[in-house]
């Protein structure tokens, strides 16, 4: 390997010799940079082999089922694919008591998120990030569950939730018939009780990110903002929050995806029965099963494809222009 | 990417070795589906006294009665069934790409619907042999059952269950009620109980399919066996006036349900029943596995649901029927039909049986001798039977039950008063999944 870089090293090193530079300073430097057939072979493959992968897992997988979103297909051998144009999508958007409501409740899991959550992680992170004491514990407290995967939650919650025998009903005694709260069953309130549990892990999430960017902001302009005069409220309003902004970003498109993908806890915690509806647990439905309907559930999957395409790559286009320019 | 020369300096055995892991890994990713689908199966055994058999029997009783059906068969024939049990419902959501890619010998399956489904997709084996040979320890009923669209047999039964009313004796015995036989003696047992401080129906429809039952209960018992059997086909219009009776029926007794029936596991709703707070419970003799305790067992009774319409009694029994099948190409043929012909004989049925007690023998020559009570009028209810339907997922498409026929019942339990727009918005539903293939 020395033997056989060193061969090479002089007149690879002359291709970009800058101008007026010694020799004797230029030989070390190409010895450095240059890269070997083997080098590139290796970063070749390295860089050939994931994207062959990639190809073949994301965008083959992709592109066939935008195709057979306009088909049906019952996954039984390729002979019984049938073309049928946009019927599945027409079915979906007029026939499908599930469809709407699916999508609705992916908005209200993005609103929720983005409205509690988001804001209550943020405070956490400012209040973690003046280094009270313990702040390591409630650190860690905040984390956990964001450590634990959402199906563990799901089933946590469930046991919290279980109208006969759970935590809330037996203390506040509404498992009785006459008062009772039917809290994974009834529509109208189910969907909101898995948003708790979702906000739970996502506060945590939210914290952890934050207290990321406020390690990152300059304490010489807290220093300045102080000696300026202004209260803590002011020093974060006008100088540490306008500083967040590229967390805020990052904040922003986690929780566009996180709403997007919302689908673990809720099959979990029932399976997304009445009033918990989301676009991932009909893909699921419709896909998953014995004869399945994977034109049909492909072309949810598609609407669900596009609605995050249309949110993320806008939101992405902008931000990346606008940190370019600045 | 750029071209390597030949005559490369690079020391050979690296970059081999990395070519080696790179054509590993996309092996790895093609095979990743068979790989998936047949978890280690049929590993290529070619032994003929060896044949493998993909089981659905996750829960621990069944798995060891099955257990103890394969050693005595091994006994008398020198076969070793290798066994590749997954999990109940992994196995179904798993099956079609299972039996696609590089499925067990045999696998246990449900007879109905499901089974025709795969036996026309020419994903099982016919064994007309096998029922030549075992077809007279049958009843006609279960002959019709296992048959395919084609006419072929495609399935073995071993073991079959009932749909009834389930209830405790001591509780009934406590406050003199009687077991109902029409339909208004039944609502009124409801208002007693009601009365009494029961739950007069336990109900728990967390896993969407429990309801599948009620519905098929009430509409066979208002409608008859023959519409039953066209509206499971995609036949009969659920729109139709009959259709709309049957829901009429569940309506009125839909107060008499168990609360926030949406929220609860049959499990819960069955201890309900257990814990006497509940009076009755619409369901499968599955739930005598909820008695763990011996007292409580020797105490639950059940009565076939009770008679709506005199022109069709009570003469149509829901009873499940759950069994075995041979892939599409068995790598052990003749071993799969000895096995199969072994599971249609008593002997292989009263093995069950003996560990299982909460099912019953589909083999009319079966002995019934060492019965509990329980099992012997389940028996004699399916044996009295004029028809015999499976349940509502396994006498229709799948695809429609599942996406359609769960949610919509959910729908119907939380909102009896939107019947009109759900029957249409069924039946919109299903003639676009049945038009399909």
């Amino acid at each position: 390997m020395s033997t056989e870089t060193g061969t090479r090293t002089p007149e690879a090193a002359a291709e970009p010799p800058p101008a007026g530079a010694s020799a004797k300073e230029r030989a070390p430097q190409g010895h450095r940079r240059l890269l070997t057939r083997r080098d590139r072979l290796i970063l070749g493959l390295m860089a050939g082999v994931p994207t062959l992968v990639h190809l073949a897992l994301v965008w083959v997988a992709a592109l066939a089922s935008i195709a057979l979103a306009f088909t049906t297909w019952d996954g039984i051998g390729f002979g019984s694919i049938t073309w049928v144009g946009l019927d599945n999508f027409r079915q979906l958007f007029t026939d499908n008591p599930q469809f709407w409501p699916a999508v609705q409740h992916n908005v209200v899991w993005f609103v929720v998120l983005i409205l509690i959550p988001t804001p209550l992680g943020l405070f956490l992170a400012v209040q973690l990030d003046k280094r009270i004491r313990f702040s390591r514990v409630y650190q860690t407290a905040f984390f956990l569950p964001v450590v634990v995967s959402f199906a563990v939650i799901g089933f946590v919650w469930q046991l919290v939730y279980n109208p006969d025998t759970g935590l809330i009903n037996s203390l506040i005694g509404a498992n009785e018939p006459g008062h009772y709260i039917d809290w994974i069953g009834d529509p109208d309130l189910n969907l909101w009780a898995v948003l708790i549990a979702a906000s739970w892990r996502h506060t945590g999430y939210m914290m952890i990110l934050y207290l990321a960017g406020l390690k990152g902001v300059d304490p010489s302009l807290r220093e300045a903002s102080a000696l300026d005069g202004a209260n803590e409220w002011q020093t974060f309003r006008h100088v540490i929050f306008p500083t967040l902004r590229p967390t805020n970003t990052i904040v922003l498109v986690v929780t566009i995806i996180e709403s997007l993908r919302a689908f673990d806890l809720v099959f979990v915690f029932n399976g997304g029965a009445h009033g918990t509806e989301l676009l991932s647990i009909l893909v699921t439905d419709n896909i998953i099963g014995e004869s399945s309907r994977i034109g049909y559930g492909s072309a949810i999957a598609v609407v669900l494809l596009l609605i995050s395409l249309g949110v993320i790559i806008p939101y992405l286009v902008s931000t990346f222009r606008k940190e370019r320019r600045s | 990417m750029q071209r390597t020369p030949p005559a490369s300096s690079v020391p050979g055995p690296s970059r081999r070795s990395l070519l080696r892991g790179a054509g590993g890994a996309v092996v790895l990713a093609g095979a990743g589906t068979t790989l998936l689908s047949a978890c280690g199966g049929s590993g290529g055994s070619s032994d003929p006294k060896t044949l493998t058999l993909g089981s659905n029997a996750s829960d621990a009783v069944p798995k060891a009665a099955f257990a103890e059906i394969y050693t005595a068969f091994k006994k008398q024939s020198g076969i070793t069934v290798r066994v590749n049990t997954k999990d109940h419902n992994t196995f179904q959501e798993q099956i079609n790409s299972y039996l696609q890619g590089t499925p067990d010998d045999v696998f246990t399956w449900f007879a109905g619907y499901r089974m025709q489904f795969f036996a026309a997709k020419k994903l099982a084996t016919p064994i007309d042999d096998v029922w030549q040979s075992v077809g007279g320890n049958f009843p006609d009923a279960m002959k019709a059952l296992s048959k395919g669209e084609d006419g072929r047999y495609y399935f073995m039964p071993l073991y079959t269950y009932p749909w009834a009313v389930f209830y405790r004796k001591s509780v009934f015995q406590q406050h003199g009620y009687e077991v109902p036989t029409t339909w208004d003696a039944f609502v009124a047992l409801c208002g007693r109980m009601k009365k009494d401080g029961l739950i007069p129906i336990a109900f728990g429809d967390k896993d969407a399919w429990p309801a599948l039952g009620t519905f098929d209960q009430l509409n066979f018992r208002t409608n008859g066996y023959d519409f039953h059997a066209e509206l499971m086909a995609g036949k009969a219009s659920w729109t139709d006036a009959r259709v709309r009776r049957a829901f009429d029926h569940w309506a009125e007794i839909l107060p008499y349900h168990q609360d926030g029936a949406i929220g609860r596991t049959w499990q819960d709703a069955a201890q309900s029943l257990v814990a006497k707070k509940a009076g009755m419970y619409v369901f499968g003799s599955f739930v005598a596995q909820q008695f763990t305790d011996k007292s409580d067992l020797d105490d639950l009774d059940f009565f076939a649901f009770p008679e709506i319409d005199p022109s069709h009694g009570q003469d149509t029994v829901e009873a499940p029927t759950d069994g075995f099948m041979v892939s599409k190409s068995p790598k052990n043929h003749d071993a799969a039909i000895r096995l199969l012909k072994y599971l249609g004989t008593p002997e292989a049925e009263q093995i069950y049986l003996k560990s299982d007690p909460s099912m019953v023998a589909v083999s009319s020559k079966a002995d019934t001798s060492s019965y509990s009570a329980l099992q012997k009028k389940a028996y004699d209810m399916i044996s009295g039977a004029r028809h015999l339907t499976q349940f509502m997922d396994r006498d229709s498409r799948p695809d429609f039950t599942s996406t359609v026929m769960q949610p919509a019942l959910q729908t119907f339990v939380r909102d009896p008063k939107g019947v009109d727009g759900l029957l249409s918005s069924i039946e919109r539903q299903k003639k676009t999944i049945f038009a399909s293939s």
